[in-house]
């Protein structure tokens, strides 16, 4: 079994390039970072500021889902527009979320309401 | 692995071994086979002792409690370890051959999918042996089966789980096979109805098995682990299992249907000598008849007490499938109007088919009528209507298809008149066996039931659905008889064996060199085997490259021990609410097996192994004779 050891010499300006994409690649991702954790606080704050349950429970279920897009946007990589067959993936993550939702909307509305 | 076993004759014990750790989409696919007609011919056997027992009125040719057993164990291992097996050996056979591919995406997934479930079918069969089989019908609906005495639903919870676990990673294979390994030219709308139909219903695998997964889950920690998920005098809710069971089980049926549909779409065109009609209108139904499925799971659930608003929008919902059905069964009957029809036994199988599944799809939508459907509701009109779908649909498929591609996959054929004798004989039983059943239910003979009164007008008809079980069951052993005779027949050794092949399976030269194509094809337009010859290509097929070393990856033991591992800890999970001492360093031990093999593979680089040139001539010229595939 042999591993795979190829090593290819970077050129300066790919050096340089790489460098800079990463460092725009970072500050993104610390930004969504933040954003996340602001979002999980707001979602404490409701709960304790006491708010009505008919407030709180759509509220913490919006903001569950936003939480999941940017997930999966900007950490599980479904922004990078050049990814190998990165319209496929979104279809069927978005195909996959207009399936559920209708049935999480028939049980809160319809079934169990 | 990377010598090629030219014109060597193997030892029985080199050919187990290359089956038990093979990772060829090909042998899979034959291993699928076989192993789903073992369960097929298993659960049909059981269907024929509870007719045999429902025959005449107050029968005591087997028990209450038995019958029990024999019903459970038929739907489920019809559903799960027949039909979706059988259904799954054609495509891991064809699919990579329709699209061009060498393999599948994942060829390990492949065969551990294949283990788990073989695996998880062996383990719910052990049940019959080990105190008693599941109890509580296919759908073991939580009050019922938490309270079933014995380990049976126990074997039912474990052995799905492990047997579903397969059938996810075989369906994840299948989207990631025809999305990234089709050949260049099979653009989506190019790609052939078969493929699209495993396509859409691998995607439907994808999800809906998770929610039959988490049901199996609740299941097992109630069971087995104290908790108290359906137990409503613990705060629990009995009718979630209901819903989540529905929520997979719905789907299920259009997961099996799907293939069914894109087969006969392969047979119709081939024998009607004529282009599929309404190509793009069949892969929208398609799409639109997986994602209508998801969208329909309480219609099953009417009687229940949702409330009229509920039944009311599922109702219309399950209506409104049989729209894009429709708009397929069109298309079959308008590439059969006008084509040039040969009749041969998949034709016949297709032709048989399109009246007995559009009559399933009638008493469908009569049940879909929620009124309706108070008044049918657990009676025989049930079991007539998803039988009707089910052996007229899937069943009918399953034949044709056997007949129609036993060439590509064994190089032999399958005897044509022996073939028409079975038609006959199983579509007569067939229909003798069900369509008097509608009317058994419109009397008011409830199903699930061992035995029944005399005189109350019921007995007449049990008489005859019995006897067209037993033709029923004739006709499964002539097809056995059929399979054992064609190892006798000499091999093909040609392409296009009907003579009108349209897709790119039918453009390889037979048998099937394990790379499948020595180069990759380039396809130039829809049904490129039938485009190919109308240009008068004596190949069949444009490549796409110049001959070069094939990669190809290696065989693995892995998949059986990782599978084995779950099987022992299956056990252990078993024996826990018996309160034995063993109970857990079982489950710890085969957990542990399972993940030491799981780690064993992330840790080995694999890289597979390549075919060079020289041996790839060399191949060509063994299985071809002098000059190769020319």
């Amino acid at each position: 079994m042999g591993h795979h050891n190829e090593v290819q010499a970077k050129s300066q300006a790919q050096y340089e390039y790489d460098r800079h994409h990463n460092a725009v690649h970072m500050k993104k991702q610390v930004v969504n970072f933040a954003i996340m954790i602001f979002l999980t606080f707001l979602a404490f704050a409701v709960v304790v500021a006491d708010f009505s349950p008919y407030l709180i429970k759509p509220f913490i279920l919006l903001l569950a889902g936003i939480q999941v897009v940017l997930q999966l946007y900007s950490f599980m990589h479904m922004d990078d527009k050049n990814g190998h067959h990165i319209g496929v993936i979104s279809t069927y993550v978005w195909s996959g979320a207009m399936i559920i939702f209708p049935v999480f909307l028939a049980f809160v509305t319809i079934i169990w309401w | 692995m990377s010598s090629v076993a030219v014109s060597k004759k193997k030892g029985f014990g080199a050919v187990l071994w290359d089956y038990l750790t093979t990772v060829d989409h090909k042998k899979l696919g034959v291993m699928y086979l076989f192993a789903g007609v073992l369960f097929f011919a298993i659960a049909g056997f059981e269907a024929l002792l509870m007719r045999i027992q429902l025959m005449v009125p107050n029968n005591d040719f087997i028990s209450a409690g038995l019958f029990n057993e024999l019903l459970t164990m038929h739907g489920t291992t019809m559903l799960f370890l027949a039909a979706t097996p059988l259904l799954f050996g054609f495509m891991n056979a064809i699919v990579p051959l329709q699209i061009g591919a060498r393999d599948v995406a994942f060829p390990f997934l492949n065969s551990l999918g294949f283990w788990l479930f073989f695996l998880g079918a062996l383990f719910l069969h052990l049940s019959f042996f080990m105190g008693g089989a599941p109890d509580a019908g296919w759908t073991s609906y939580a009050s019922l089966s938490l309270y079933s005495p014995g380990h049976g639903i126990d074997f039912y919870v474990l052995g799905l789980q492990i047997s579903g676990a397969g059938t996810l990673i075989s369906g994840i294979n299948f989207i990631v096979t025809i999305i990234t390994m089709r050949a260049p030219g099979m653009t989506f709308m190019r790609m052939p109805l078969f493929t699209w139909t495993t396509l859409i219903s691998s995607s439907l695998i994808l999800f809906a098995f998770p929610p039959l997964t988490v049901g199996l889950f609740f299941m097992l920690v109630d069971r087995m682990f104290g908790a108290n998920f359906f137990d409503h005098t613990m705060g629990g809710n009995t009718i979630i299992w209901e819903h989540l069971f529905w929520i997979f089980g719905h789907p299920e049926v259009y997961i099996l249907v799907l293939p069914a549909f894109g087969l006969f779409s392969e047979i119709i065109p081939v024998f009607a000598r004529k282009r599929l009609f309404g190509y793009s209108s069949m892969v929208f139904a398609t799409i639109l008849i997986g994602f209508l499925g998801f969208m329909v799971w309480a219609h099953h659930m009417f009687t229940v007490g949702m409330g009229p608003t509920a039944n009311a929008i599922f109702a219309i919902a399950t209506m409104a499938i049989a729209v894009p059905t429709g708009m397929k069964v069109f298309n079959w009957i308008l590439t059969i109007w006008g084509g040039s029809i040969k009749v041969t036994v998949p034709m016949i199988y297709a032709l048989g088919f399109i009246p007995s599944f559009v009559a399933g799809g009638v008493t469908g939508v009569m049940m879909a009528t929620a009124p309706l459907d108070y008044q049918l509701h657990d009676s025989y009109f049930i079991v007539a209507h998803f039988h009707y779908v089910i052996v007229g649909g899937i069943v009918t498929a399953i034949f044709a298809s056997m007949h129609y591609y036993w060439p590509i996959m064994f190089n032999r054929t399958l005897n044509e008149k022996l073939g028409f004798v079975t038609f006959w004989v199983f579509f007569i039983g067939f229909h003798l066996t069900f369509f008097l059943q509608h009317f058994l239910g419109l009397m008011g003979m409830p199903r699930r039931v061992f035995t029944f009164q005399a005189d109350q007008g019921w007995d007449l008809f049990n008489y005859i659905s019995s006897i067209g079980a037993i033709m029923m069951a004739i006709g499964v052993v002539l097809l056995v008889i059929n399979v054992l005779l064609s190892v006798k027949t000499p091999p093909v050794n040609r392409r296009d064996y009907w003579g009108d092949g349209r897709s790119l399976e039918w453009s390889i030269q037979l048998p099937v060199p394990f790379y499948n194509f020595k180069q990759t094809p380039l396809v130039r337009g829809f049904d490129p085997c039938w485009l190919e010859k109308q240009e008068g290509n004596k190949e069949m097929m444009t490549y796409a490259e110049p001959l070069g070393d094939i990669h190809m990856p290696n065989n693995s033991i892995l998949p059986l021990i990782m599978s084995i591992g779950l099987f022992i800890a299956a056990f252990g999970a078993l024996y826990h609410p018996d309160g034995v001492s063993w109970s857990v360093p079982v489950i710890v031990i085969g957990l542990g097996i399972t993940v030491l093999a799981m780690i064993t593979r992330s840790v080995k680089d694999d890289h597979g192994f390549h075919v060079h040139v020289e041996e790839v001539i060399a191949t060509e010229e063994h299985l071809y004779g002098k000059g190769g595939n020319k």
